[in-house]
């Protein structure tokens, strides 16, 4: 067996889902080879060989991989990952977007975003956001699978020594290009590696009353998310949503303030460790997996949470 | 312009399914049955590109039982010109690609919109593979789409936030939430949505094999959680998050 992992990264530096999706890899079984493909990203392969229990590190550096576009990645990693019996990538919307293809490319069927590896060739994935886990066999020749960062720890992001190999494949397929991004700026940890996570929901009322929740999420270094309701109505941006369609979070703390709970939230954020809900309407869903509630008005509660912290 | 949509005849997204008692799969006996929520943002997609003058003709697609006539029959009500239906159970996101692609080169389409996921299976595959098997670029997780000069620009929801990328025409675009808000269809257009022509296919008039590669072994519910208690105040929170709890 051999498995191949996508590295996710920014061309600077990895982002740590990789390495969850490495202990993903070691749980199948076999030699684990990280692939690292952007522009000007030698710096990550470098760290993707410090890996812990990582046996090999390809680099495919070249310009049509920079931002990460599916049509090249995929060709790209479908021509490489046809040596290896799995290709593994996270189930973030970088693997979410390249992955089919790859499958496609291979003429297999993905299994998208595992959430346990019964073994190499059995996984377990949730279904019908999150109502039930489906566990799922294959025979196929290549096993692709996207991998849910959050059901699998993180393994050492050092420890390791693997070699680093350049590959001279350069694959651009011609039908896209990159035109801008927007990206989000912000002191706060990542969502989906916070420790903690403080989220509003539709009971915010407006943008600006996030603020009261930015001043929580800075004492204890949180990140802050939100329901769809909050972003479909334009409190906040679709980076910060929590739930079936948005990230997937399971924090050591999750605090959801003026969150009704509907499953596809609950889809999001029920693998955390601890539950805190904070709602005025006691009947809310959101009480039913919470392991602490607090039927409050959000506006009083929150700015006395700050203070108590 | 020619623009493709596809539609999945799912579990309504109120119900809250159960694992059916032998574990083979969800209890979908009496569960109410809609269109795909993502699927609904993509036909009103296509109906706006029409009204735009962008869109000449939009053919709805399923692959699904009989009776996923009903969801076609609703994109045609909401403004899709005809209907094909591929009568196949169980088909898993590889082999409605293909059978989607199939029609892909009978059709011609300049344009194929598809829901960025189905919310019974969450597998978020169909598009990009068809894209693949096409070999078209491929604008998903869409939140904003501008045809023009024969490309289409693609703003999409990504983990950091947004991105737009530029994509020859034809191709494929999977659609996010806030691409658009459906709207119902009227009793009339239901009514006249009656007459549509929708055309029933099998895989083998494709020459499609659909037979599942992935085995489903079983299904279970996911481990439950159980309410915890209720605090007084925010005192009490606090002091239960660091003396009981201990996570801050």
């Amino acid at each position: 067996m051999s498995v191949l992992v996508y590295a996710e990264h920014d061309n600077a530096s990895l982002k740590g889902v990789t390495l969850n999706t490495v202990a993903a890899a070691q749980a199948i079984g076999g030699d684990v080879t990280v692939l690292v493909a952007g522009a000007g990203c030698a710096a990550v392969a470098e760290e993707a060989s410090k890996i812990a229990g990582v046996a090999k590190v390809l680099l495919a550096d070249d310009a049509a991989y920079e931002h990460q576009l599916a049509e090249n990645v995929a060709d790209l990693v479908a021509e490489v990952g046809k040596e290896y019996s799995h290709i593994l990538a996270p189930a973030t919307t970088v693997g979410k977007n390249f992955l089919p293809r790859v499958a496609a490319l291979l003429d297999v069927q993905m299994i998208s975003e595992i959430s346990a590896v019964v073994n190499a060739t059995t996984f377990q994935r949730p279904i019908y956001a999150g109502n039930a886990i489906a566990t799922v066999e294959s025979s196929q020749a290549t096993n692709v699978l996207t991998v849910r960062g959050t059901s699998f720890d993180p393994v050492a992001a050092d420890g390791g020594s693997a070699a680093v190999e350049a590959l001279s494949v350069s694959k651009d397929a011609g039908v896209s290009s990159f035109v801008g991004e927007e990206l989000a700026k912000s002191d706060r940890p990542e969502l989906t590696a916070a420790k903690i996570v403080i989220s509003g929901g539709r009971g915010m009322q407006n943008g600006d009353n996030f603020e009261m929740l930015y001043k929580v999420a800075d004492k204890l270094g949180a990140a802050v998310g939100a329901s769809r309701a909050a972003v479909d109505a334009g409190f906040v941006p679709n980076d910060m949503q929590v739930g079936q369609t948005g990230k997937i979070v399971a924090p050591q703390l999750y605090v959801a303030v003026g969150i009704s709970g509907a499953i596809q939230h609950l889809a999001g954020m029920k693998d955390s460790k601890v539950i805190v809900a904070i709602n005025k309407d006691e009947e809310a869903p959101i009480f039913q997996v919470a392991d602490y509630g607090l039927v409050a008005d959000l506006f009083e509660a929150v700015p006395e949470l700050e203070k108590l912290v | 312009m020619k623009v493709l949509v596809a539609v999945k005849r799912v579990v309504d997204y109120n119900v809250k399914v159960r694992v059916a008692a032998d574990n083979s799969g969800v209890d979908l006996t009496n569960v109410k049955m809609a269109m795909n929520p993502f699927c609904e943002i993509a036909v009103e997609e296509a109906v706006r590109l029409k009204e735009k003058g962008v869109a000449t003709e939009i053919i709805a697609v399923a692959v699904g039982p009989k009776e996923a006539q009903e969801q076609i029959r609703t994109a045609l009500a909401l403004g899709a010109d005809r209907g094909i239906l591929v009568e196949a159970a169980d088909v898993q996101p590889l082999g409605v690609a293909k059978l989607l692609k199939a029609i892909v080169d009978e059709e011609k389409p300049e344009l194929v919109i598809l829901g960025k996921q189905a919310i019974d299976g969450d597998n978020n595959q169909t598009g990009q593979m068809l894209a693949a098997l096409a070999g078209l670029g491929q604008g998903t997780f869409a939140s904003e789409v501008n045809v023009a000069d024969g490309s289409v620009k693609v703003t999409r929801e990504i983990d950091g936030g947004l991105q737009t990328v530029d994509l020859k025409l034809p191709a494929v675009v999977t659609t996010d939430l806030r691409l658009n808000e459906p709207r119902y269809a009227s009793l009339p257009n239901i009514m006249k949505a009656k007459k549509k022509p929708l055309d029933v296919k099998t895989p083998g008039d494709f020459g499609v094999d659909v037979t599942p590669l992935v085995k489903t072994v079983k299904v279970e519910p996911p481990a439950e959680r159980q309410a915890g208690i209720k605090v007084a105040d925010v005192a009490e929170l606090v002091d239960k998050l660091k003396n009981e709890a201990k996570v801050i």
